[in-house]
């Protein structure tokens, strides 16, 4: 168990998890950047969209999670569900 | 070396018995020196091209038929059995280690197995000895999923039976060439084959029965079972374009369950079968660059699959405990797992540089090739929900999220090695990608590594990640809570027993119902007997039935004595 005298470690500090974000949001932005200077070979129409992938990517992820959080109320059942008899 | 006239499996099922009678280190360099020095000899002295046939009365069958299809899972086997053997070093239990040598020489023999009669008796031995890997964890809870679980396998090698015995009378032959979807025996293999594949509906054996089983088992089965149906797939019915249908299914609905998933392990299971639907779909294409995707999926699959179940289980069988919303802040105490689990989920995400980009791009790009676009964008996003949920979710919800204070030690330097050996093969084969793509069983002209691929990757995944951080901060995530989630197995573990009861009732109740009926019946017409005035005379009386027999043997007697006298 952690005892209350440990040592700090790398993500305790919020300081250090505020640093990795702000170089995620980078990457990200410049990835974004990137889509507008160079060129990509489209085979699918969609693909014309500017930063497609990127728009494709977050809406997918947006979605995948509130639906599956939706479906919680319909499938979700107690851990021991199956191990009780009706 | 040996010959090469020796088919691949029997050094594994020497290894078994010898494994049986040793003990102690002895034990354990037989076990990792059988996939090495099997696995150089195939490497090294066995080409394509092979056939070694038993002849068994009026049959001949095919124990050993080598090419470059085979091979290749052939040299994937033997790779897997290495690593799982090494992660397993430390567990000291002779039941898992025979098995685990039998099991691995079993879908050896199986990719091997040059007709379906010979693939049949591998098929079974698949199920029957990896199911000690379930029950090996001995509680009532793992036993009934190791019933369950061979129930399924044990189903689909009785359908492959049937079906190799129709085809057997319909061509006079048990080859197992390309199959094919034509007439009921084919039907009865492509179910075989798509029970083991983990087809929609029939799938749960698979989340069923790998969490179940113990740490070190777990990464055992997640390398073959599937992967020889994969194989078996590839071979029988490539080009049978319903796959491409079935394939996008498997990628997409298990990762909603994967999102809502507590345990990790069956997270990742969950994750398999979207994995698997690529392969699927890959073989439903059927082109050389579709086809070749797919094997070198299962190629990397296997490894970086193992890798991420190698390092949920050195966190089982650290903490004891699977569940992410018991988990978190394991980093600080197991920094190495966490990292080769990163590089597992880099390569399963298909990072550029890691092993999945290389060979799950040839499918995407073999289904915009064949036009396929609406399934295309299905795959796109299956691809950037796996690295919502096995790319981030499995590292964060164990080694980082919230600090669970849970304190404890490095997983033992067996393990470490094992992932170790997995996560470079996974950086290997990423980087330097032709290696594996000379292997691969059909000529193509692909390379992945171009501006608009590494780019399209890059933004679907970083901004996948950008929505899980924004779901996070927003508070939007679901949080991961002690639960189950109902799916097909609804069917057959909750209606099928509370409809067979509650028939079992209905039928009592109309028993009871039949019997009530006949007493009422017997009672009346006594009843009415009784009104009649011949009741009264005394040969018509109730008689016990003993009295009568009494009396018929008095009068033979009679008759005896008379006869004697006369």
């Amino acid at each position: 168990m952690a005892s209350p005298q440990e040592k700090q470690y790398l993500f305790d500090k919020p300081h250090n998890v505020n640093r990795l974000l702000r170089g995620f949001y980078l990457i990200c932005a410049i990835l974004l950047i990137l889509d507008f200077v160079l060129h990509r070979h489209v085979i699918h129409s969609w693909e014309n969209i500017p930063s497609f992938y990127a728009i494709f990517g977050f809406i997918a992820c947006v979605l995948l999670v509130l639906i599956a959080k939706e479906m919680r109320k319909v499938v979700m059942r107690k851990e021991d569900y199956y191990d009780v008899d009706d | 070396m040996w010959m090469t006239e020796l088919p691949a499996f029997v050094p594994f099922y020497l290894a078994a018995v010898l494994v049986l009678l040793t003990r102690g280190w002895v034990r354990n360099l037989i076990l990792l020196a059988t996939p090495v020095v099997a696995g150089l000899h195939l490497w090294l002295d066995v080409d394509p091209g092979l056939s070694i046939t038993l002849p068994l009365s009026n049959l001949e069958l095919i124990l050993y038929r080598t090419d470059r299809l085979s091979l290749l899972f052939g040299y994937l086997f033997h790779i897997a059995a290495f690593i799982a053997v090494i992660f397993a070093l430390h567990v000291r239990d002779t039941t898992q280690q025979v098995v685990g040598m039998l099991y691995a020489g079993s879908a050896i023999g199986a990719v091997f197995a040059g007709d379906l009669l010979t693939l049949f008796f591998f098929w079974e031995l698949l199920a029957i000895t990896s199911v000690f890997f379930i029950w090996a964890r001995h509680s009532d809870r793992s036993l009934r999923a190791g019933i369950r679980y061979l129930l399924f396998q044990v189903t689909s090698g009785m359908l492959l039976l049937a079906g190799t015995l129709i085809i057997y009378n319909q061509t006079n032959s048990l080859a197992f060439e390309h199959i094919g979807l034509n007439g009921i025996g084919s039907w009865l293999i492509f179910l075989a084959f798509g029970i083991k594949c983990a087809f929609p509906f029939l799938h749960n054996w698979l989340t069923d029965a790998y969490p179940e089983a113990t740490p070190t088992g777990t990464v055992f089965l997640s390398a073959f079972t599937t992967k020889v149906a994969v194989y078996a797939l590839a071979r029988g019915f490539a080009g049978t374009e319903i796959l491409v249908y079935i394939g996008a299914v498997m990628t997409c609905f298990p990762i909603f369950y994967a999102v809502i998933e507590n345990d990790l392990r069956r997270v990742l299971a969950y994750s398999m079968i979207n994995q698997v639907g690529f392969m699927v779909c890959g073989i439903g294409i059927g082109t050389a660059l579709a086809m070749n995707g797919a094997v070198a999926h299962a190629f990397t699959d296997v490894i970086f699959k193992g890798l991420l179940f190698m390092s949920m289980g050195a966190v089982l069988y650290r903490t004891g405990n699977m569940n992410g919303s018991d988990l978190g802040g394991l980093y600080k105490s197991m920094p190495k797992t966490a990292l080769l689990c990163i590089v597992g989920a880099a390569s399963i995400s298909a990072f550029p540089l890691f092993s999945g980009f290389v060979s799950k791009s040839m499918v995407m790009a073999a289904m915009l090739a064949e036009g396929y676009n609406t399934i295309w964008l299905m795959l796109l996003f299956a691809s950037a929900g796996v690295f919502h949920h096995a790319g981030i979710k499995i590292p964060y919800f164990a080694f980082f999220a919230h600090d669970s204070g849970i304190r404890t030690q490095e997983a033992p330097w067996n393990m470490l090695l094992a992932m170790t050996i997995a996560a470079v093969l996974c950086i290997l084969i990423g980087s330097q990608p032709q290696y594996l793509y000379s292997l691969l069983p059909w000529e193509m002209d692909y390379w992945p590594y171009d501006m608009t691929h590494v780019l399209a990757q890059m933004q679907l995944l970083f901004f996948s990640a950008l929505a899980f951080v924004w779901l996070n901060k927003q508070g939007l995530y679901p949080p991961e809570l002690h639960s189950v989630n109902l799916d097909a197995e609804w069917l057959y573990r909750k209606l099928l027993p509370i409809s067979s009861h509650a028939l079992l009732r209905q039928l009592n109740q109309i028993g009871d119902k039949v019997r009530l009926g006949k007493s009422m019946l017997l009672q009346h017409s006594r009843q009415q007997f009784g009104r009649f005035p011949l009741t009264d005379y005394h040969l018509a009386a109730s008689w016990p039935t003993g009295s009568m027999v009494l009396w018929i043997a008095i009068l033979l007697g009679g008759f005896l004595l008379l006869d004697s006298l006369g």
